[in-house]
């Protein structure tokens, strides 16, 4: 299989369009990535971290790129209402790429914090972007980071100034919306000076029944002191394949909660990594995934400890059901010299019919005595002792399935700080598994949001 | 307490006890490998020729293949034209008459603690040993006899019992299973070779007891166990090495094959020399060891204490087939100075309930590294299907690692599957409870050693666990503190 051979065929065919449409500081990087997927390309499924996602099958197919940035016709507020009740969020949205900058949340931000269009930004303040961008998701790591580095143009932009707290959360809605095939690539480049504070929530929908294609980089940079709440949920359609690789760097004292919940999907591999390297810092990653019909979910995870005294706790639940795949690979590095070191993986999966597919592969590499790092993984099914008791009280079977499911997931959604989205995640997820979610084509109905 | 540690002490200075070679008279063939060699072993064993023709076809399909990268193991390369396939160190006595033992092999085996004659061996174990690449002896053959057991060497039983031998010879461990199995199966010397009929269940512990002795050599043995209906045996497996500042290699295949309610034991202590403190030389141990559970309720339990060998890779393995069969892995390994170790089990379920438990126990020290890597598949048939896995680390030393890579595969609903690990050091409030308690923190660690890899040990049969309790301590001696 050679799929590769369109992208590479498309960026020398396309080089100086791409560049044009977007900033010096993208473009220094565009060459080399270039570089690194004509010689690596696809990884196949015998690289360990592609174990369970053939990723030149879902790159195969013809997908448009909107390369000239040609602007979509689209009113975010039309098609999207979804707001959090008793939450309030400075709202933004991103139309695939690009950043919708009509639309503004009335409130403003605090002073020195930005929003914006990635591409903006490295043209107003190429220093600042300059001095993150690609500096962690390096193409030589990752054919995903090469694709993405040589053909994003755009995306979404996050700084938060040194010891600003930004109270009000910031909510992204990811819109992918086209006329034809699309291939999107998103970059995301989020940066947290110095204690500073920022709640994020990303949402992804689909409102076309097109095929989409996202490839998304994100560099997270958590400074000293700083406090980083993340939260993706991914709610698109069968037709949409996803290649998010994300990466955060935390500097000492400083600690991320990373929550990425996938709803509904076509296929999604999710590669996150996390690098400790001022001690003690502290992370937590939560990850929930109900799938059904053909939905596959590969999440990849990586908490690199390089610095001692550091803390990291991650718990990972799916629920499969009908002909879903579902694989998570946890790994837990501790390096030499990471002494104190704390870690606890846990992944816990349901299957809930034969044709349902589960593979599980936590790891700890480890290189330094001083250490309590734990990992535990479970597969299995409801407990018929459980259903028993509720049936014996009257309650249907079905809805007793339903409300073990809800609570063998809700142990995700009960580790978020934030109330009002706890609630709101528990609201959805009970829709996702009565099989309310994405009848009604667009979410506005399911959501029952108000504009 | 106090005997255990001054035995521990005192061994230790003599650091590997094994280290010995035997100057005895052996017929080594010129070294690199080529159909030549392979048809020469051949000869030399007098072998029929649909086994040349396996061995060839296991040759030519070897060279197509790369050697594995995928283990935890910076492995040094293997240059195997530099080594030779064949070494038989009783060339001597097979001029003088087959049936006696050149005394140089019967003092060989006396210090290694394995006394070839009968009156003197311990009772309720027979032995088969092996040096080189053959054959030393098998032990009590003509009383296992009595009740219809097999037990001799693999060469012995492709002469005499050929229908068996080719009926299951690779039969669970096909030459096309991976790179180092297709090189066994194309140069394996001896082994042994076990058969219990139908309803035997066998009255000593079987043992086969492997050295390599020559220079420049490399050991391929090959085992193959067969259980039928209701029987059971107990098979034990030992293994040293001399001294030497170059690697040798020991890539061996074990099969074992597991009819209806009978149930197979196999321990192994593994004890090839592990190289000296600067990680030069030692023994590369690449093995395939798996076990085929046909039969409806059959059982089978790998119980391996791993202490030698520079490397270790070896995933001693079961498929489990038949409806309602168990299998069991208990293992520890422990690794010190520039060891690596990559061992671990696969267990793959097929047939319905089927169940199993992966105890495993890893203790690394000095600079080695130590991985378990394991694989628990449950197929779409194995309805029921239940395991269990927990693997433990235990890092004494910061220039040490502990690994591991459990790997789930899970296409039934109805299937349990659980796993745990943790990996921590030993702890302080444990050291500190013995030493108020006037225990020497080198002997608390000894203690608390033995305590963790006391799930394992216990599995053992009594002699072997009393050697790998003294071997644990001798391994880990000089790495506290």
């Amino acid at each position: 299989m050679n799929a590769e051979k369109q992208y590479i065929e498309l960026y020398e065919q396309q080089r100086e369009l791409i560049a044009r449409r977007s900033a010096p500081v993208m473009n220094a990087l565009r060459d080399e990535a270039f570089q690194c997927f004509r010689q690596a390309g696809f990884p196949s499924r015998k690289v360990e971290r592609y174990r369970y996602t053939d990723v030149d099958a879902a790159f195969m197919p013809d997908y448009g790129l909107n390369l000239s940035r040609l602007q979509i016709p689209v009113n975010p507020y039309d098609v999207f209402h979804c707001d959090v009740p008793n939450l309030s969020t400075s709202l933004y949205f991103v139309v695939n790429d690009q950043f919708y900058a009509k639309a503004q949340p009335k409130a403003p931000l605090p002073e020195g914090v930005l929003v914006m269009s990635l591409c903006q930004a490295a043209q107003d303040f190429p220093e600042l972007v300059g001095k993150y961008y690609g500096t962690q998701a390096r193409a030589r790591k990752d054919a995903i980071n090469a694709l993405n580095t040589m053909l994003a143009q755009d995306g979404l932009f996050v700084y938060v100034p040194h010891g600003v707290a930004v109270e009000r959360p910031i909510q992204v809605v990811n819109i992918l919306r086209a006329d034809v095939d699309l291939m999107v690539n998103r970059r995301v480049l989020i940066v947290l000076e110095q204690g500073a504070q920022v709640k994020l929530l990303f949402c992804d929908h689909a409102i076309d029944g097109r095929k989409f294609l996202t490839t998304q980089v994100a560099e997270v940079f958590v400074g000293e002191n700083a406090h980083l709440e993340l939260y993706e949920l991914e709610e698109t359609h069968a037709q949409s394949s996803r290649f998010s690789n994300m990466y955060v760097s935390q500097q000492a004292y400083s600690t991320a909660v990373i929550d990425s919940i996938t709803l509904q999907n076509g296929l999604s591999r999710n590669r996150t990594d996390v690098a400790l390297c001022g001690e003690y810092g502290e992370t937590t990653l939560y990850g929930g995934v109900i799938a059904d019909g053909q939905q596959r979910v590969d999440n990849n995870t990586l908490i690199d400890h390089r610095a001692a005294h550091c803390q990291s706790r991650e718990l990972y639940k799916y629920v499969l059901d009908d002909q879903a795949v579902g694989a998570f690979a946890g790994r837990v590095l501790v390096r030499e010299g990471a002494q104190k070191s704390v870690s606890q993986e846990t992944n816990a999966n349901l299957c809930a019919s034969r044709s349902a597919r589960m593979y599980s592969q936590p790891m700890l590499e480890i290189y330094a005595d001083d250490v309590k790092c734990s990992h535990g993984s479970t597969v299995g099914q409801l407990d018929e002792a459980a259903l028993f008791y509720m049936r014996q009280r009257g309650i249907p079977e079905d809805e007793a399935r339903l409300l073990l499911k809800f609570a063998f997931i809700g142990q995700v959604i009960d580790g978020i700080p934030m109330t009002s989205l706890r609630d709101r995640l528990h609201y959805l997820v009970e829709k996702r598994f009565r099989g309310e979610l994405g009848k009604c084509g667009g979410c506005q109905n399911a959501l029952n949001c108000e504009r | 307490m106090e005997e255990k540690n001054s035995f521990v002490r005192q061994v230790a200075e003599k650091k590997y006890e094994y280290g010995f070679t035997t100057d005895v008279q052996t017929d080594i063939i010129d070294k690199g490998l080529s159909e030549e060699v392979v048809r020469l072993i051949s000869e030399k064993k007098g072998e029929p020729d649909w086994l040349l023709q396996f061995r060839l076809n296991a040759f030519r399909y070897w060279q197509t293949l790369e050697p594995p990268t995928w283990g935890h193991l910076d492995m040094p390369e293997i240059d195997y034209q530099d080594i030779s396939y064949y070494a038989d160190p009783t060339k001597k006595t097979a001029e003088k008459g087959p049936k006696d033992i050149d005394p140089e092999l019967m003092k060989t085996f006396d210090k290694l603690g394995i006394p070839l004659e009968e009156r003197l061996a311990l009772s309720g174990m027979a032995v088969d040993a092996v040096m080189d690449s053959v054959s030393v002896k098998t032990t009590f053959r003509e009383k296992l006899q009595e009740q219809g057991i097999i037990f001799c060497s693999i060469s012995e039983a492709v002469r005499e019992h050929p229908d068996l031998v080719r009926q299951y010879l690779g039969s669970v461990v096909p030459y096309k299973d991976n790179f180092y199995a297709a090189l066994n199966s194309a140069v394996f010397s001896d082994g042994s070779f076990v058969y219990i009929p139908r309803g035997v269940r066998c009255p000593m512990e079987l043992s086969t007891y492997f050295r390599i002795n020559a220079r420049g050599t490399g050991q391929f043995e090959r085992t193959l166990i067969v259980c039928d209906d209701d029987a059971y045996v107990s098979y034990l497996e030992g293994c040293t090495a001399p001294m030497r500042d170059e690697n040798q290699l020991h890539a061996a295949i074990v099969e074992i094959v597991v009819m209806e309610n009978a149930e197979v034991k196999y321990s192994t202590v593994q004890n090839w020399y592990p190289g000296d403190a600067e990680g030069k030389g030692g023994v590369l141990n690449l093995v395939t060891k798996r076990g085929h559970l046909r039969g409806a309720n059959s059982r089978l339990s790998w119980t391996q204490v791993e202490t030698g060998s520079a490397i270790t890779w070896k995933y001693p393995s079961c498929v489990l087939s038949g409806e309602g069969s168990q299998a069991e892995f208990y293992s520890v390994a422990v690794t010190n100075n520039f060891q690596q170790a990559d061992t671990g089990t696969k267990m793959i379920h097929i047939g319905r309930n089927t169940r199993s438990t992966i105890i495993s126990k890893g203790i690394s020290a000095g600079h080695s590294q130590n991985s378990y890597r394991g694989l628990v598949r449950v197929a779409s048939t194995a309805e029921g299907a239940r395991n269990y896995s927990s693997c433990d680390s235990l890092l004494l030393g910061s220039k040490c690692g502990a690994h591991t890579f459990p790997y789930m595969d899970v296409h039934n609903e109805t299937a349990v599957v659980e796993h745990e690990a943790t990996t921590s050091k030993i702890s302080e409030d444990q050291l500190f409870y013995c030493n108020q308690r006037g225990i020497s923190t080198e002997d608390a660690v000894g203690l608390i050693v033995n305590g963790y890899a006391r799930d394992v040990l216990n599995k053992l049969p009594m002699e072997f666990a009393v050697e790998a309790q003294k071997l644990l301590g001798v391994s880990l001696e000089g790495s506290v503190g």
